[in-house]
């Protein structure tokens, strides 16, 4: 009996390579795990029978392009749109030899922190299901957690990796900006959308970070890694230099749970050897979540331009085009979309640009240089992932600025370009919480490392409680 | 009171690249519907551009061309909105940082050079290509339908814009002449109007004479040929003078022009302008075009045509020229003076009987040319218009053709000239009564009686004394 | 900071969304909350600071003018809501 629970993907991958199990055994097991669980979880929108490769499943998050398997994005804008193309991210997992398991819940085109923006119904949280499994990459991570997929591809934008993976306990990396194709991947906001690995440990992020990296022809704002991805090992931090920034003590928004599960991390951190210090990032957490609510809407919606009912995606009729137009997209997009969108428009309308986005632009410089003098003499910035653990569904989803919130401490990094590894490091109310490292640009090997030991020291047990 | 137009032109040149801008279909004409095309240029969800090294270079080389400013910072920028042609729903262009600035073109006029400034060239792509089909439902206006091919979609496009230097209609179409030699003369475009790979714009407001104000301008669109464009800015001058003189206003409005009827329709003015909310493309990194590249690019520019003009102007006069160059024929005459041949000579029979004879000027050699120049009062005609119809044949000799002279003997032309003059006493004298025209006509009477082998001067000579006697 | 509701409708305009009357009072209320919120980025005088498009420095990323296959005309139409032909259609644009 294959336990698809506590399975990781480098178990999975060498069961198969020793002939143990067939990569077809393999891939019904998961299936089984789905028709088991899913149910009540909803991680997954489609799935698929057969698996392809000669290795093992990967769940793919739904804004990724499969050819000849629907892409929705979590809209029904794109209903029944099969792409007639692989993005570079699913061509470099199938040429690596995995199967697509099957497409999982995403926000609508990922833009919110729960999924219960997905037009396809919310995903649940395998600790408590009536709790939202963060998003946008809600339906991948709460998969990895409930043995549903051995890992699978996310996207972060805000940090719709990194919070999902720390509200269902499990590792997710978002890679420095510029490492992973954007290529056939549903775009949301072009200078901070980023396709990143989720699994049960940092070892397999990095394994599958390997194999979905690098400088891809056709994107032209990715480059080459600089140094060849490691499999981090060792359980030492020894050297290792940690840096908190002092806002963070200050941040009401972190519930005391999450913030005692942090500060016991750090003690941990500290008996490996690490030591922990301070760093000051007062322009992140003041104008980190407006300088994003202005730079990602409003590349979002000129993204969303396409979605015209012209040449693909169902249409609503109108006797001209503009109406046909106008009238396809206000039924195919949802109140999330529809509300970035307008507020994206209004931040690049004439008049307006220079104080809203041409604004948050220079912002966004400085926020570069803070990151980078916060960095110096630091080999990763640590704070909680997630200002809170997972939340009841419903709970936020009618205050939007509320929801918004919940990537205050992801954002800053990304609008940075730098990469963000999450990793659970304890549990608050029973609910898992995370620990986000942030690194240098191309500084991947970097977070592996340090994030393997430190997981290793904290032995978090990745299986929710209720389902061991 | 004295008006002068004030004339600013918006041009687009499609480049002939092998593949679009943004993505490797192949580019051009002629294809099956929407059969080059790829999810980039139909904007499919999650497609992205990637930028055509040889659009940028051959850009860089128009900029250089028109004496640009190459920027060392290039960068491109979405112009959003929303048509069937434009899949993404923004065309990807270039804004505040385009990759030419600060140009200029050089008119040859007598009375000196005028400078017409060209303000930018930017790189932009193409829209796809909308077709409006109806009536089915009867209806008078409006079509039934729209059918949309993308093939088009994406062709890299460069667009110049000059500055309001252009003063006359004649100007423009001047302007548009050089400007289209120059393009094509570096390879980069066919720049054929009719074919739709060159367009223009024309923005046109008009002043009092000598004054430096500049008035509300209007646009005029969707004329294509150069023709009509002279026209089309000529009916606008007009009518804007007439609206000024009659104590009106003009208001800005977007004119097409009618060839046909030489009339010119505003299009409806629209509820509220474009805005097309212009952010840098941020799926593009920007352009930085080193300094070695540019120099590279730029010794492959060759002479513009406005150059040779003004270099060879001082042998002939402006408007042969202008007629040399602007025919592609300037070359060979270079070759040709330098075998020895006389300018204007070689001017008249390079743009007149070479031309007129369909010779490829690229393959006529110039030094067989030079002679053939040199002897053509002294061979027959019959045998000079031969050998420049052959001039371009491989291994065409002009030797054979100089041997034999003109036949000049008076003795032998005489009497042929008197049988001429008596078989037609009618036009003798009607000669002689004031009708000196006919002179020719006995001329050629004797040239066809002399199989073209007669010196035509000396039977020039000959008839004029015989009919003055 | 407020948003007027005939600002709502122009953006909507430009933005190409019919909303509905209950969609545009909505709206116009969460864009005012929301602009109030990122409005704060005005506080700041960054007159000497230049804009960022990219966290990657990255310049001059281009390819050879080399073609590569287009897509087949099943592959083309795949998805699209009509088709006439070998064309795309859609209502008349006026």
């Amino acid at each position: 009996m294959i336990d698809t629970l506590r399975l990781t993907a480098e178990d999975a991958i060498s069961l198969v390579e020793r002939r143990e199990v067939s990569a077809t055994e393999l891939h019904a097991a998961y299936l089984g795990a789905i028709a088991e669980r899913d149910g009540e979880l909803h991680c997954f929108l489609r799935t698929c029978d057969e698996p392809h490769g000669s290795s093992i499943p990967i769940a793919l998050k739904d804004v990724i392009s499969t050819k000849g398997i629907d892409t929705t994005a979590g809209s029904r804008i794109l209903e029944g749109y099969t792409p007639v193309f692989d993005s570079t991210v699913a061509a470099r997992v199938k040429a690596a030899g995995l199967s697509v398991l099957g497409k999982t819940n995403t926000d609508e085109f990922a833009m919110g922190s729960s999924t219960e923006n997905s037009a396809w119904g919310p995903s649940c949280n395998p600790w408590d299901p009536s709790r939202v499994p963060g998003s946008s990459g809600g339906g991948t991570a709460a998969a990895v957690s409930a043995g549903l997929a051995p890992w699978g591809l996310g996207s972060d934008t805000g940090g719709s990796i990194k919070q999902p993976s720390a509200l269902c306990g499990n590792v997710g990396l978002r890679p420095t900006y510029g490492t992973v194709s954007r290529y056939g991947v549903v775009a949301f906001a072009s200078s901070l959308d980023q396709i990143g690995p989720v699994a049960k440990t940092v070892r397999d992020v990095a394994l599958l970070y390997s194999i979905i990296a690098g400088r891809d022809p056709l994107d032209s704002t990715t480059a080459e890694l600089p140094e060849v991805v490691a499999l981090p090992e060792g359980d030492s931090l020894a050297g290792v230099k940690l840096a908190v920034p002092k806002q963070v003590a200050d941040l009401d928004a972190i519930e005391p749970g999450v913030r005692a599960a942090f500060e016991a991390a750090l003690d941990q951190a500290r008996e490996l050897g690490a030591k922990v210090g301070e760093c000051d990032l007062p322009l992140s957490y003041r104008y980190g979540m407006p300088c994003y609510y202005l730079v990602a809407p409003a590349e979002a919606s000129s993204n969303l331009a396409r979605y015209d009912g012209v040449r693909y995606g169902p249409r609503v009729a109108g006797a001209t085009f503009g109406e046909m137009v106008d009238h396809t997209r206000d039924a195919g997009f949802g109140p999330e979309p529809k509300r970035r969108i307008m507020l994206g428009t209004y931040a690049l309308s004439a008049g307006y640009y220079d104080a809203f986005y041409g604004q948050a632009q220079r912002v966004r410089t400085l926020l570069i240089r803070e990151h980078r003098e916060a960095l110096d003499g630091f080999d990763a910035i640590v704070t909680p992932t997630s200002p809170t653990v997972a939340f009841p569904i419903g709970d936020k989803a009618a205050d939007p600025l509320a929801m918004y919130a919940c990537d205050l401490l992801t954002i800053p990094s990304c609008l940075a370009g730098l990469p963000g590894l999450s990793i659970p490091c304890g549990l608050s109310e029973g609910l898992p919480v995370g620990l986000q490292l942030v690194g240098r640009q191309f500084g991947e090997n970097g977070l592996f490392r340090l994030g393997h030991a430190l997981e290793g020291a904290i032995g978090f047990d990745t299986v929710p409680e209720r389902l061991r | 009171m004295s008006w002068e137009p004030v004339i600013g032109l918006e041009i687009h040149v499609q480049l002939k690249t092998r593949t679009k801008m943004f993505c490797r279909c192949a580019a051009g004409f002629g294809a099956g519907e929407n059969t080059q095309t790829c999810p980039v240029c139909l904007g499919f969800p999650g497609a992205l551009p990637v930028m055509n090294r040889r659009a940028i270079e051959w850009t860089i080389k128009l900029g250089l061309a028109l004496d640009c400013e190459i920027t060392e910072h290039a960068v491109f920028a979405r112009k959003n909105y929303f048509y069937p042609d434009l899949p993404k729903g923004y065309q990807i262009s270039q804004y505040d940082l385009p990759s030419c600035i600060d140009g200029k073109m050089l008119l040859q006029t007598a009375e000196g050079d005028r400078v017409i400034g060209v303000v930018r060239a930017h790189l932009e792509e193409d829209a796809a290509k909308t077709v409006h089909v109806g009536g089915r439902t009867g209806r008078i206006d409006g079509a039934d339908a729209s059918l949309v091919d993308y093939n088009r979609g994406g062709t890299p496009l460069v667009e110049i814009v000059t500055a309001p230097d252009i003063r006359s209609a004649d100007e423009a179409k001047r302007f548009l002449q050089l400007l289209r030699q120059t393009v094509v003369e570096l390879g980069i475009s066919d720049a054929e109007m009719e074919k739709g790979t060159l367009r223009v714009d024309a923005n046109v407001s008009v002043r009092p004479e000598g004054s430096d104000e500049l008035r509300t301008r209007t646009e005029i669109k969707n004329m294509n040929s150069f023709n009509f464009i002279a026209r089309g800015i000529e009916a606008e001058v007009e009518r804007q003078i007439g609206v000024w003189e009659s104590g009106g206003a003009v208001e800005q409005q977007t004119y097409d022009f009618d060839a046909a009827t030489g009339t010119l329709t505003a299009r409806r003015s629209k509820e509220e302008a474009d805005d097309y909310r212009y952010f840098p493309e941020p799926d593009l990194v920007p352009v930085e075009p080193s300094r070695v590249l540019v120099d590279a690019l730029r010794s492959e520019v060759p002479e513009s045509p406005a150059a040779r003009i003004r270099r060879i102007e001082p042998a002939l006069d402006l408007e042969r020229a202008t007629v040399l160059v602007t025919g592609g024929l300037d070359v060979l005459w270079d070759g040709t003076v330098a075998a020895g041949a006389d300018g204007v000579a070689a001017a008249n029979v390079i743009a007149n009987t070479l031309v007129g004879a369909g010779v490829d000027p690229g393959a006529a050699p110039a030094a067989e040319l030079a002679k053939l120049v040199d002897a053509r009062e002294r061979i027959p005609r019959a045998a000079f218009d031969e050998a420049i119809s052959k001039l371009a044949e491989p291994g065409f000799s002009a030797d054979p053709y100089l041997v034999q002279d003109a036949l000049s003997d008076t003795d032998e032309l005489g009497p042929i000239v008197d049988r001429i003059l008596e078989a037609n006493p009618g036009q003798v004298e009607a000669y002689r009564g004031g009708k000196e025209g006919l002179l020719g006509f006995f001329v050629g009477q004797v040239m066809k009686e002399t199989q073209g082998t007669a010196d035509a001067r000396v039977v020039n000579d000959l008839v004029r004394e015989k009919l003055n006697a | 900071m407020a948003i007027s509701k005939d600002e709502v409708l122009h953006v909507a305009r430009l933005a190409r969304l019919a909303l509905t009357d209950e969609e545009i009072e909505r709206l116009t209320e969460e864009l005012g909350a929301i602009l109030d919120a990122v409005g704060v980025v005005a506080e700041l005088d960054l007159a000497d600071v230049p804009p960022t498009s990219h966290p990657l420095d990255l310049v001059n990323v281009w390819d050879e003018d080399e073609p590569r296959e287009s897509l087949p005309l099943d592959d083309v139409f795949a998805n699209a809501p009509e088709r006439d032909g070998d064309l795309f259609r859609v209502p008349p644009t006026t």
